[in-house]
């Protein structure tokens, strides 16, 4: 299952990596990572269709979560739907409120509960 | 006939006492000795006609007049009844002239008795039809003086309620300042105010890597005891060069957290005035960051490009780097308050910039903040920089920020504030620091 990591952290990426070590060393799970929300829809164009599942930050630089989810919502909208989950540091109503009405799937909060976001992922390859 | 002499004195006394009933002060001060005055001048007549010649009594009369007369004129006091004592002259004349005449001349006197007396009553008669045309005069002089009491007390009615003016509008001064001053540190704590939440999110990302780092961290060394165990040594050693670099990521990240903190306090703080060298593209990209943050905390849904072109190889500048914090501060919330402001009204087709550029030009040190958003009018443009003014909605703006910063860059730091824009495309904040 791919996963792209969308956030302009860069330290994010080992984190992934590190956490999820198990699964990626079972080929369960495989990574790839994006800096902003421009350059995840520049690696969206070709393969769009490999990816299972998108983990976006909202509040990055330049393009927003938000505006991210809403293009893969209107530029990918063939089915199978990618699941997109949202990130963000604030746990507000707003911006939940805003993924879930641009089609996010899910909305998890920072510091990521890394357990219960491999219960998601459990829940999603049954 | 000395009868009539002393008759005119008692009137001319009680005249005065009449005319001075209207005046307190006066009426106070002499009241005693007017009365006394009336006093003895009966008891001298009384006395003298029975003890003393007529001649005696003549002399005594027509000098007591005389006395009175000339006492009129002289105290200041009664300067106002002056014009009394002319129709007194003839009778004193009359009176002493007979009374010298009876002395040296005898004969003469008696054999001219009649004429004497007669000239004597004639003066007495004098004194009121003098006294008839000046009762007018004195008419007009008291209501004159009623007058001149009103206007008086009109003069001293307005007086004292332009002292209690005067001393409002002071009260009233003082308060302002007071307010005045007040109000610079609520645009200090606003300006904080505004920085916390961007400090909460700066603070928040590197605490998250701190706890996701060494949470990943513990169960890497537990993978490491078991690599350990199977004898895999090589696995072991690659597990622990991670957990070196995680522990490297912690520290990284704890020192990022610890400098946002350190800034927060130095922006706190209050009266650090001392200048020191400060490295002017870290203190911006620090408060960018910060004001960027801030705003996002409070509107969620903004977003804006930030391109920062930071000169290389800038001299450190001798400032007094919170105020410039400030400065910094105030314009790039400005510059996102405008852009916000464009894209409101202009929706998502509009793509928020902030650029922010720093240089170094002959001995100055040039920072710019450029926005494209709403841009000011050409008609605000000189009053910006005025105390108060804002074009924010009431309790939005306290319109201190750019006045203070002009006053920070300015006289703080002898620099210059320069403004260019074009209203619905661009906003330049140009901040000229001299290098010292």
């Amino acid at each position: 299952m791919k996963i792209l990591v969308v956030d302009d952290e860069e330290d994010v990426q080992s984190l992934f990596l590190q956490q999820f070590r198990k699964e990626i060393r079972n080929h369960e799970v495989e990574f790839d990572f994006a800096l902003s929300g421009e350059k995840a829809l520049d690696y969206l164009k070709d393969k769009h269709s490999e990816v299972v599942l998108i983990l976006s930050d909202i509040n990055m630089p330049g393009m927003s979560g938000i505006e991210l989810l809403s293009r893969i919502r209107h530029d990918y909208d063939a089915p199978p739907p990618i699941v997109v989950m949202m990130i963000t540091a604030y746990d507000d109503e707003e911006n939940k409120r805003q993924a879930m009405e641009n089609g996010a799937n899910n909305y998890l909060t920072k510091p990521l509960d890394f357990k219960l976001l491999k219960e998601n992922l459990k829940n999603l390859r049954t | 006939m000395f009868f009539f002499t002393y008759l005119a004195i008692v009137l001319l006394i009680r005249r005065i006492q009449k005319e001075i009933a209207f005046l307190p002060d006066i009426k106070l001060k002499w009241n005693n000795t007017l009365r006394s005055a009336i006093g003895g001048c009966i008891g001298a007549f009384i006395v003298l006609t029975i003890y003393s010649s007529d001649v005696v009594n003549s002399f005594i009369s027509g000098l007591l007049l005389l006395g009175a007369v000339y006492y009129l004129r002289e105290e200041e006091d009664f300067k106002r009844f002056q014009f009394l004592a002319k129709a007194h002259y003839p009778l004193i004349i009359t009176t002493l002239l007979s009374a010298v005449t009876e002395l040296v001349a005898s004969k003469f006197y008696h054999k001219y008795d009649d004429s004497f007396q007669l000239a004597n009553l004639a003066a007495f008669a004098w004194i009121f039809v003098l006294r008839g045309y000046s009762k007018k005069q004195m008419d007009e002089l008291r209501v004159a003086s009623i007058r001149n009491n009103e206007l008086d007390m009109m003069v001293a009615e307005r007086t004292a309620e332009l002292t209690k003016q005067k001393n409002e509008l002071q009260q009233t001064v003082k308060l302002l300042k007071e307010t005045q001053a007040q109000l610079i540190q609520q645009e200090k704590l606003a300006s904080l105010g505004e920085l916390t939440a961007g400090i909460a999110h700066e603070i928040q990302n590197p605490l998250n890597f701190v706890n996701n780092f060494s949470e990943v961290s513990v169960e890497l060394i537990d993978e490491m005891g078991e690599e350990l165990q199977k004898g895999d040594m090589e696995e072991a050693m690659a597990i622990a060069a991670d957990i070196k670099q995680n522990l490297e990521k912690i520290r990284h990240h704890g020192k990022r957290a610890d400098g946002i903190v350190k800034g927060m306090l130095q922006h706190s703080r209050a009266n650090n005035n001392i200048k020191e060298p400060t490295d002017i593209n870290k203190l911006a990209d620090e408060y960018l960051r910060l004001s960027y943050h801030g705003l996002r905390a409070k509107d969620k849904t903004f977003n804006a490009e930030l391109i920062t072109d930071f000169g290389q190889g800038l001299p450190m500048v001798n400032i007094i780097s919170q105020d410039v914090g400030r400065v910094l501060l105030n314009l790039f919330t400005n510059a996102f308050y405008a852009v916000q402001q464009k894209q409101k009204s202009l929706g998502g087709s509009f793509r928020p910039e902030l650029k922010l550029t720093t240089s170094v030009s002959g001995k100055n040190l040039i920072i710019k903040v450029w926005d494209n958003g709403i841009g000011i009018p050409d008609a605000v443009k000189d009053k910006i920089l005025q105390p108060f003014f804002t074009t924010k909605p009431t309790g939005e703006g306290t319109g201190l920020g750019l006045s203070l910063s002009y006053d920070i860059i300015a006289k703080g730091h002898g620099g210059k504030l320069e403004i260019d824009s074009k209203e619905g495309e661009y906003t330049l904040f140009t901040v000229i620091l001299p290098v010292a």
